[in-house]
């Protein structure tokens, strides 16, 4: 029989050793993956992580997708530390999308480049009332968030559907589910002439860092912390968790909203049916890969975005399905969560021991 | 049992370094030593919970190494812990049947726990279900469940803590019969009166090391203690005196209904507490003092705003950020995770009551600078050992978080302050500090409400005393018209007794 034995003392460096590791074997079982559907390992390791990074449009790529993943996963891990898991951030982008898309197709003509602030705004508040559901649902009723906000998802999904097919679909389109393309002044201003890469990038660096000085040196992120490490010296201390509840799910909400508004605003400028290749789900991979830290948040963010460029890369080059993607992400939770059991508990084999004392 | 050059090293520190032990059978053998003297360490090496580093064990002559607590049971070791472990809705041979094991049925084995229990003064029915019990009949299946092993020792922490002064005697009588029986024993208190009624010999740990042994039979508390500390203290004194003036915090009629399995609910407790009086609240484990405590903290709320009052202004249906706000400070019961976040180091845990009450954050944002000074100041002021500010709560031993939270809501200055088990677990020089502590702030005109299980302790500090048993609290007296006696016999619920004591 094979049984968890608490450590008595986890490691302290492994705890932050771990993200680390999970790489390192997430690479090797990559590799052995390549192997074993006929590609040289070393060759289609590069594809993946090594070349989208070896040119500008890279680069500007790899910002451009890490930014939807950082605004979600830094309102997820605010939340995770408060012990709050909101799992739906991926509806909140969608309700986000179709907030600031429909804010955008109010003004078809333009007017004034500031619209798109406009857009942005009615982006997290669409993701704010999105959030609110499950915050109202676990206040009131104590119904689990995880569950609430994961089933609103779907709904997001298909309400995003019936709008683009039905009354937001655009007349000249050809019968297309799609919406009419946003004027220019409701588009994100890029950063770079000829990149993708648009503001947003800038407003999800500022939320990072929003988010690190709110954690560590206010007294909202203190009780935050408080009330996730221990929930009794919360109340003792005269904090309250239902507070915390609305605060932190209306906050990821909001955050996970903004992104979605950035992605119909910047490089996409339309409704379309789908508008997220899930990154509300990675967001959560990346929240904890980063360690629910907002530096390692950042750090995670980018190493994520590169998957979905290596997927990309490996899709058109080695002709990899684009589950590829997917895999890896997958992997890299895995070992992530792997290392952090190992690192709290060892493995004994063998039933509860009754060997003999005397030596 | 003899231990020879025991050594056992945590990252930073060394908790035990070349102990040295005998235990002869039948012999009760007291381990006496101050918080974080290394007691609990050696226990867990000899009942196979901690592997020692260095040294050797022997038993019965023959060298052996516990490497589990199984080992140590196989070897005729048995412990009764201070918390414990048994499950409430299962008859008392039930549970007694899952830890022994085997397949004796059941109406064999009560058979068995009824004449283990006659021999050694243990009366316990087998068929009676555990959540019926009190806290000392729970005890005795802790000890049966041990003794049905037959153990030759028997290692007791802390055993009379959760017991009346009555109940102590009746444990007394049965540990004094395992002696007689040849069943060597491990005692650890702090009470050092009752091991000078019990015990055979002393080892005294004082930093991990053994500093001497005594005979207890011959030495005094004080002396001890004093051994135990390695200098002398002052004991606090304080002479109960009327209460004054209009009380600050005022309980009238307060009921609780908490709706959970197992809690023990208020019924209609009224008593008031005025400036500069320190007042008592005594009771066994599980008398409702944890309901009681919750609700006049804020942490629980009640429905009735009027039930409770500070200073006249009612404050029942107020959380405990709004009642600290009118100068109410509050010492939990349990110190990790609920007076102490644990993870967190010591300046944060400063600014966890004192963000408001002693402006370490200014409007939303910490001042940390501010919150390090004030840790400082407390570890200096109670003599806390600890790495510094920076040290996680968790890494502190219990009796020096104790003095930590102790010396943080006192260093408010507030008004009222609501102490639970003031000095649970915390040695005799420590005690003396927090207890000196806690009078001055009371000569300073702060009303102050001790809620303890330790009666010395009571007497010893308070001015009034009332019992509170099964929710109910018994009327207020003044400490020097009341004895330890009368008040136990309330704390077994017999009110009327206690009162007919008192004509």
């Amino acid at each position: 029989m094979l049984r968890l034995e608490p450590r008595r003392e986890p490691s302290a460096a492994m705890v932050y050793g771990a993200p680390v590791l999970a790489i390192a074997l997430t690479l090797i079982a990559g590799s052995l993956l390549f192997a074993a559907l006929g590609h040289n390992p070393a060759k289609a390791l590069r594809v993946f992580f090594v070349e989208p990074l070896s040119s500008a449009y890279g680069l500007a790529e790899l910002c451009l997708k890490a930014t939807p993943l950082a605004l979600c996963a830094i309102g997820l891990a605010i939340g995770f530390r408060a012990g709050v898991w909101n799992i739906g951030a991926e509806g909140q982008l969608v309700v986000g999308a179709i907030a600031g898309g429909g804010a955008a197709l109010l003004f078809p003509n333009g007017g004034s480049a500031w619209l798109v602030v406009l857009a942005g705004i009615a982006g997290a508040l669409g993701g704010l009332a999105w959030a609110g559901v499950p915050a109202w649902l676990r206040t009131r009723f104590n119904a689990n968030e995880i569950l609430t906000s994961l089933m609103l998802t779907y709904v997001a999904g298909l309400l995003l559907q019936y709008l683009v097919i039905g009354p937001w679909k655009d007349p000249m389109g050809f019968n297309f589910p799609q919406s009419k393309t946003f004027h220019r002044d409701l588009m994100l201003p890029k950063l770079i002439e000829g990149q993708r890469l648009n503001a947003g990038a800038v407003i999800a660096l500022l939320a990072i860092i929003g988010g690190w000085i709110m954690l560590s040196r206010s007294l909202l992120g203190f009780q935050v912390r408080v009330i996730g490490l221990a929930p009794a010296a919360g109340i003792y201390a005269g904090f309250v968790p239902r507070r915390m509840v609305w605060f932190t799910l209306l906050l990821s909400g909001a955050l996970a909203g903004l992104a979605g508004a950035f992605e119909v605003t910047g490089p996409i400028g339309q409704l379309l049916p789908s508008i997220s290749p899930g990154y509300g789900f990675t967001a959560i991979i990346v929240a904890f890969l980063g360690r629910l830290h907002p530096i390692g948040i950042l750090a995670a963010s980018l190493l994520i975005a590169l998957t979905y460029l290596g997927g990309e890369a490996a899709q058109i080059m080695l002709r990899l399905p684009i589950a590829a993607t997917g895999v890896f992400q997958g992997m890299l939770l895995f070992f992530l969560l792997a290392c952090d059991v190992l690192i709290r508990y060892r493995i004994r084999f063998g039933t509860l021991g009754r060997k003999g004392a005397l030596s | 049992m003899a231990l020879k050059g025991i050594r056992k090293e945590f990252p930073g520190t060394i908790a035990n370094d070349d102990v040295s032990l005998d235990v002869a059978p039948g012999q009760i053998h007291a381990l006496l030593g101050q918080n974080g003297a290394g007691k609990s360490t050696l226990v867990k090496m000899i009942y196979g919970v901690l592997k020692p580093d260095a040294g050797s064990m022997s038993w019965e002559g023959r060298s052996v190494e516990i490497d589990s607590p199984n080992a140590a049971r196989v070897l005729g070791i048995g412990m009764v812990f201070q918390h414990f472990s048994l499950f409430e809705s299962l008859t008392v041979a039930e549970n007694i049947s899952l830890a022994v094991g085997g397949d004796e049925p059941l109406a064999k084995l009560a058979e068995r726990v009824a004449a283990v229990g006659a021999r050694f003064g243990l009366t316990i029915d087998p068929r009676r279900h555990v959540h019926d019990l009190s806290v000392g009949e729970r005890q005795r299946v802790e000890i049966v469940r041990c003794l049905m092993r037959e153990p030759k020792l028997l290692i007791m922490d802390e055993p009379t803590s959760v017991l009346t002064p009555q109940e102590t005697d009746v444990l007394f009588g049965t540990l004094r019969k395992l002696s007689e029986a040849g069943c060597s024993l491990l005692y650890i208190s702090h009470k050092l009166g009752e091991i000078q009624a019990l015990c055979h010999k002393a080892t005294i740990l004082r930093g991990g090391r053994v500093v001497g042994a005594c005979d207890p039979r011959t030495e005094s508390p004080r002396s001890m203690a004093e051994m135990m500390i390695g200098g002398s203290f002052a004991e606090a004194h304080r002479e109960p005196r009327p209460p004054r003036g209009q009380a600050r915090l005022a309980v009238a009629g307060l009921k609780t209904a908490t709706g959970l399995p197992f809690a023990t609910e208020i019924k209609e407790v009224s008593f008031g507490v005025h400036p500069g009086e320190v007042f008592g609240i005594a009771g066994v484990a599980g008398s409702g003092q944890a309901e009681l405590l919750a609700a006049l903290s804020g942490e629980a709320p009640v429905a009735d705003p009027a039930a409770i009052k500070i200073d006249g202004k009612p404050v029942g249906n107020l959380g405990a950020a709004a009642r600290r706000d009118l100068g109410l400070a509050f010492v939990p019961e349990e110190r990790l995770g609920r007076g102490a976040v644990p993870p967190m180091d010591l300046t944060e845990n400063t600014i966890l009551t004192g963000y408001r009450a002693r402006k370490l954050a200014n409007g939303s944002w910490l001042d940390r600078t501010a919150a390090r000074d004030e840790a400082l100041r407390i570890i200096a002021d109670l003599g806390v050992v600890a790495r510094g500010p920076e040290a996680e709560a968790a890494s502190l031993s219990g009796g020096n978080l104790q003095k930590f939270i102790v010396g943080r809501e006192i260093g408010q200055t507030p008004r009222l302050l609501i102490v639970a088990q003031p000095t649970w677990g915390v040695d005799a020089g420590a005690a003396a500090r927090i207890h000196n502590a806690l009078l001055a702030l009371a000569e300073a005109g702060s009303a102050i409400l001790v809620i303890s299980q330790d009666l010395d302790e009571l007497f010893q500090l308070c001015d009034r005393v009332a019992v509170l048993y099964h929710g109910r609290l018994s009327t207020p007296t003044l400490a020097s018209e009341t004895d330890v006696q009368r008040i136990g016999l309330q704390m077994g619920g017999m009110f009327e007794a206690a009162e007919h004591a008192h004509a």
